[in-house]
């Protein structure tokens, strides 16, 4: 007969062992946890590419403070390109007239005809929410729809925009570029670019940023790109879709690593499943061995036999794990579509192959093993059934499961020094937990003295079996410690570190106060019985040399890059506009760290304090001189020290200071922060109504979106978590089958003996039970010291035990570790004692 | 009658069997393991079983146990029929009445000497299992191993924690099954001495179903079994 079909027949004989059942199982749920990550990790880099496009509204974008013309523009006209324009800045917006009129300050955009050239509007109007085809039309507008609630506009109404009144045309539900962007709250207005030079806002001195769209097919875009990159002016910033949103880009990039890296705990936890069951499957399959050796099967038979038996079960196993995840990233998929507000394309076929490859390496590594040993059996065996046990040998064992498991962590990790530090962190956190597991083990054996019977019967059979308990309650524990972790990092420190923050934190900040407003806003928030704030001046400038050098983004980039820091961080802050202040005393959140503050007197020339982190990373040292243009005119000033800054007191605070008097005479607006009470929901409104150019940022809702971002995020954590406990589970079943032999014998003797068959479910209750509850106590264990090191790293909190999680993780592994051993022992209960005994006494 | 004899005469009858058979389904047919079996033991009295492998010895032996169901006829013990209990009372049964003694020991091998002699009193629900526990173990001669784990004992001493085990509850029958099937010839016959001993202080009565010919005749009585049927008493 054909090898694959001798194979074929065992497999089926086979599927009725838990054994093997066992292994399908670990095999199956290794892959799920692999694929359904690399699926979701896919579709959502899919998503970004897509996005990306989106986001620039075309396929390349300049951008300048200029109209960009010349060259530049030439090159946008060449053949097989498209080109758009469009021009932005803030303006006050107004709705309505008279006494009744709502004013805000918004973000203005005048589209070009064609834009977008990529992605779309969606707007709501009369006709319902559609795709808008197009720009909006002369003499008409669109707002956001957020813009729109604040200023009470409806569609058809006036809107005023400098000397210009247009017509409220439809609400932007959708805009192509500006996805993600979750702390835009002004209202946001679009009009056609031919409308604009009516307004009258577009003057000498007045902050517009002018952006050049162009798409067309790859190489037009590149020969784009090529002569604009040569010919970028001063100001002027050149982006692709390769660079677009970097810092989401390397977000999903570490999202996706880290997804990888936490379902690959669950693999690991499989694999040692995988182990054991396979290694049971080996000693199973001795005596059938044996005697085909007696009947003249070659080691080559034996050997093509098994090994073709677990690649079809290999195979097998992994098509059923690519299924369902396959099925679990469609509901996955929807759901992140609506997080990110984003549609989703559906993923491509790379994680399925991902997925089938890690089923093979894992079955390969720890399977092998003790199947190949098979092969060494003796025929003798037949007659003497303590001959020959045909063991794997250990180093093999060792060897090829580490072989197999730093094969797939280092392809996860993507690089070497990244996944030898991850195979040592699982490899330490195993360590420890299997040494907590076996000082408790060994607290068990004590114990059992003061106990009876059937329970004392199945508290020693967890010290008994001491190596297989503490596997079980390592690999429960490392599942269980993974979910109580982040259950309390999400709810318990977060809630703890909100409440840490000062009770009178400030939730709104104001910003855009105009100097003849100081006194007034004060007055006004002192009015509402709130504390008078301090309003503090805030000056726009761009950053022009240090030391006497221009310091242009890419040259500072190109030399933090040369200093090692990041290049491309350097080069944003450096492009982008400065926020400089003043003040004469540092307030309790700020400290010097470098240098000396001025303090209360003023020096003679101007000197500059600069938050530490920031000056690193644009490489300024103290007593650099630093040159700002502000609103077209220098100014100088030297860096005397360096700070370090509170966030968490969420008060405003700047990156650079500058003494006091330096900055007299330049253009300032004033910034301040107050705490509203919830009491007082009308403040906004009053505030807004009272200076109608004054923007006001609520934190709570800032602070409730980023909240609610991090339950999303946790939440697919989670599931991934849940994995890993459910391979925990699966190595439990696998040691109770390993044990299954034993198990039978033991319940009929006990059964001879005289036990009830409910005294010998408690008997492997309590032993279950106990195996459950020392895997919760190490998880929680385990949980509260991790808990307690994210407590004072991250977020500067004490440490606190905290005895429901240690509760909720001890139920949770004793309901676990009672369900699946109950049902994976139900045998020792329901088999007659008579056949038992005949089948083991021979 | 048999299970109505007088307690004058002294021979009260422990075990009684009556018509007892077993079938069990095959594909090809009903295999006869057991037919019409009949024999009554009086207490205190000592039986050896024999016969060929194969010839029901240990199916009849689970019968009397209450480990296995009768597909016809009745076992009988103190009077009690075995058949109108479900098995946790047939457990019930064996916890108060009946002793075991198997070839390969079957100590539980996660708990101490001393703790599998106390297993069957704690099963029963006696307050004190620790002391009966230790003096019969002291009596077997294995007081200074009371800690020891089955793995650390050789196989005479495993055998004598077996019948420590097997005494210890006082039981009004004795089951034997080959008891030194697995023991050397030496320390096969120390085991038997102090099984015969300790069923004579204790009065029990005793079952013995063995292949040695030299064994079962120091049993007052024998039983022959071939293919499943009664061949000789």
């Amino acid at each position: 007969m054909k090898l694959p079909r001798l194979a074929w027949r065992q497999l089926r004989r086979d599927l009725a062992s838990g054994d093997i059942r066992i292994l399908i199982a670990a095999l199956t749920l290794a892959v799920v946890a692999v694929t359904a990550i690399g699926f979701v990790t896919d579709r959502a880099e899919r998503a970004l590419a897509i996005e990306a496009n989106r986001l620039l509204g075309g396929d390349a974008v300049l951008r300048g403070d200029q109209p960009i013309s010349g060259a530049l523009r030439e090159a946008a006209m060449a053949p097989g390109l498209a080109h758009t324009e469009t021009v932005e800045f803030q303006s006050m917006i107004r709705v309505g007239e008279g006494a009744d009129a709502n004013l805000r300050l918004g973000d203005l955009r005048a589209l070009g005809e064609g834009f977008p050239l990529r992605g779309r509007f969606v707007v709501d109007d009369a006709r319902g929410e559609h795709d808008a085809g197009g720009i909006p039309a002369p003499g008409t507008l669109w707002m956001s729809r957020a813009g729109a609630d604040q200023l009470g506009a409806r569609p058809g109404d006036a809107v005023s925009i400098g000397q210009s009144r247009l017509t409220l045309a439809a609400l932007v539900v959708q805009e192509p570029d500006a996805a993600m962007d979750y702390f835009n709250v002004a209202p946001r207005v679009f009009l056609n670019l031919a409308d604009l030079p009516a307004t009258g806002l577009v003057q000498e001195g007045s902050r517009i940023r002018y952006r050049l769209v162009v798409a067309g097919d790859a190489a037009a875009v590149e020969r784009f790109t090529g002569v604009a990159k040569a010919s970028l002016g001063r100001g002027q910033r050149l982006e692709t879709i390769a660079d677009a949103r970097p810092e989401i880009r390397s977000a999903l990039d570490r999202a996706g690593r880290f997804l990888g890296l936490a379902a690959l705990v669950s693999v690991v936890l499989a694999a040692v499943a995988v182990a054991m069951a396979a290694r049971r499957h080996g000693e199973r399959h001795l005596s059938g061995a044996a005697v085909m050796r007696c009947l003249g099967a070659s080691q080559r038979t034996l050997v093509g036999i098994h090994v073709g038996e677990m690649a079809l079960l290999g195979l097998f196993a992994s098509a059923l794990g690519v299924a369902i995840a396959f099925a679990l990233q469609w509901a996955v998929g929807a759901w992140l579509a609506q997080a990110l507000g984003l549609s989703i394309p559906p993923a491509g076929w790379l994680p399925a192959l991902q997925g089938l490859a890690v089923g093979m390496v894992v079955l390969l590594a720890f399977a092998a093993p003790p199947v190949l040993a098979l092969r060494r059996v003796s025929a003798l065996r037949v007659l003497r059934r303590d001959l020959d046990r045909a063991e794997p040998a250990a180093w093999a064992v060792l060897l090829s499961g580490f072989a197999g498991l730093a094969a797939l962590v280092w392809w996860k990790a993507g690089s070497a020094t990244l996944g030898g530090a991850m195979l040592l962190g699982i490899g330490a956190t195993l360590g420890a937990l299997a040494l907590l597991a076996w000082a408790m083990i060994a607290l068990v054996r004590r114990m059992r003295a003061r106990l009876r019977g059937a329970l004392r019967y199945g508290l020693a059979n967890v010290s008994r079996r001491a190596g297989s308990s503490i596997a079980q309650v390592t690999a429960l524990g490392l599942g269980l410690m993974a979910l109580l972790l982040l259950t309390f990092v999400r709810t318990d420190l977060l809630d703890r570190w909100q409440l840490s923050l000062a009770q009178d934190a400030p939730n709104r900040f104001i910003i855009n106060v105009q100097s003849d407003q100081v006194q007034p806003v004060r007055d006004f928030i002192a009015a509402q019985g709130l504390a008078a704030p301090t309003l503090v001046p805030m000056v726009r400038a761009r950053l022009l040399e240090r030391n006497g050098t221009p310091a242009r983004g890419e040259s500072v980039a190109e030399r933090v890059e040369a200093e090692g820091g990041d290049a491309r961080q350097a080069q944003r802050r450096a492009e982008r506009e400065f926020n400089l202040s003043f003040a004469d005393a540092l307030r309790d959140d700020n400290k010097v760290v470098a240098g000396k503050f001025w303090g209360t007197t003023r020096p003679a020339r101007p000197e500059l304090s600069v938050e530490e982190k920031f000056a690193a990373s644009l490489g300024w040292k103290l007593g650099d001189r630093i040159t700002f243009d502000i609103a077209g005119q220098r100014f100088t000033g030297r860096i005397t020290s360096l700070r370090s800054i509170d966030w968490e007191s969420f008060r405003p605070n700047f990156f650079v200071l500058a003494s006091p008097g330096a900055l007299d005479g330049y253009p300032a607006s004033y910034i301040t922060a107050v705490s509203v009470p919830v009491s007082k929901p009308r403040f906004t409104a009053g505030l807004v109504q009272r200076f109608p150019n004054l923007s006001v940022i609520d934190i709570d809702v800032v602070l409730k979106q980023v909240r609610s971002i991090g339950d999303q995020v946790s939440t697919v954590v989670q599931v991934v978590f849940w994995f890993a406990f459910a391979a925990g589970v699966l190595v439990l079943l696998a040691a109770v089958g390993a044990s299954q032999d034993e198990r039978l014998q033991e319940g009929g003797v006990m059964r001879v003996l005289g036990a009830s068959r409910g005294q010998l479910r408690l008997a492997q209750a309590s032993e279950f039970a106990a195996i459950g509850l020392l895997a919760g106590l190490v998880a929680a264990i385990a949980a509260s010291v991790l808990s307690g090191v994210v407590a004072r790293e991250v977020f500067d909190l004490p440490w606190q035990p905290n005895w429901a999680m240690a509760a909720a993780g001890g139920a949770l592994g004793m309901a676990a570790a009672l369900a699946a051993g109950l049902f994976a022992t139900r045998r020792v209960v329901d088999a007659p004692p008579s056949v038992t005994l005949r089948e083991i006494d021979g | 009658m048999p299970d109505a004899a007088s307690p004058a005469t002294q021979s009260r009858t422990a075990l009684d069997v009556a018509n007892l058979g077993k079938r069990v389904p095959l594909p090809s047919g009903e295999l006869t393991i057991l037919e019409d079996i009949g024999f009554s033991i009086a207490s205190g009295d000592s039986v050896a079983i024999v016969g060929a492998s194969g010839s029901g010895k240990s199916t009849l032996l689970s019968l009397m146990a209450g480990l296995d169901v009768p597909s016809s006829g009745e076992v009988r013990l103190d009077g009690a029929p075995m058949s109108a209990l479900d098995e946790d009372g047939r457990a019930k049964v064996r916890a108060d009445k009946v002793g075991f003694v198997f070839q390969s020991f079957q100590l539980l091998p996660s708990l101490t000497a001393l703790e599998n002699v106390m297993l069957p009193l704690e099963l029963r629900g006696d307050a004190d299992a620790e002391g009966p526990a230790r003096a019969t173990l002291a009596k077997v001669g294995l007081a200074e191993r009371l800690a020891h784990y089955p793995r650390q004992l050789s196989g005479g001493e495993q055998q004598r924690v077996a019948l420590a085990r097997a005494f210890v509850t006082g039981p009004s029958l004795l089951l034997a099954d080959e008891p030194t099937g697995n023991l050397d010839t030496h320390t096969g016959e120390a085991v038997i001495e102090l099984l015969f001993a300790m069923n004579m202080e204790a009065g029990t009565t005793l079952v013995l179903v063995t292949h040695d010919e030299h064994l079962a005749a120091r049993c007052s009585r024998v039983l022959r079994l071939d293919g499943g049927r009664l061949v000789g008493a």
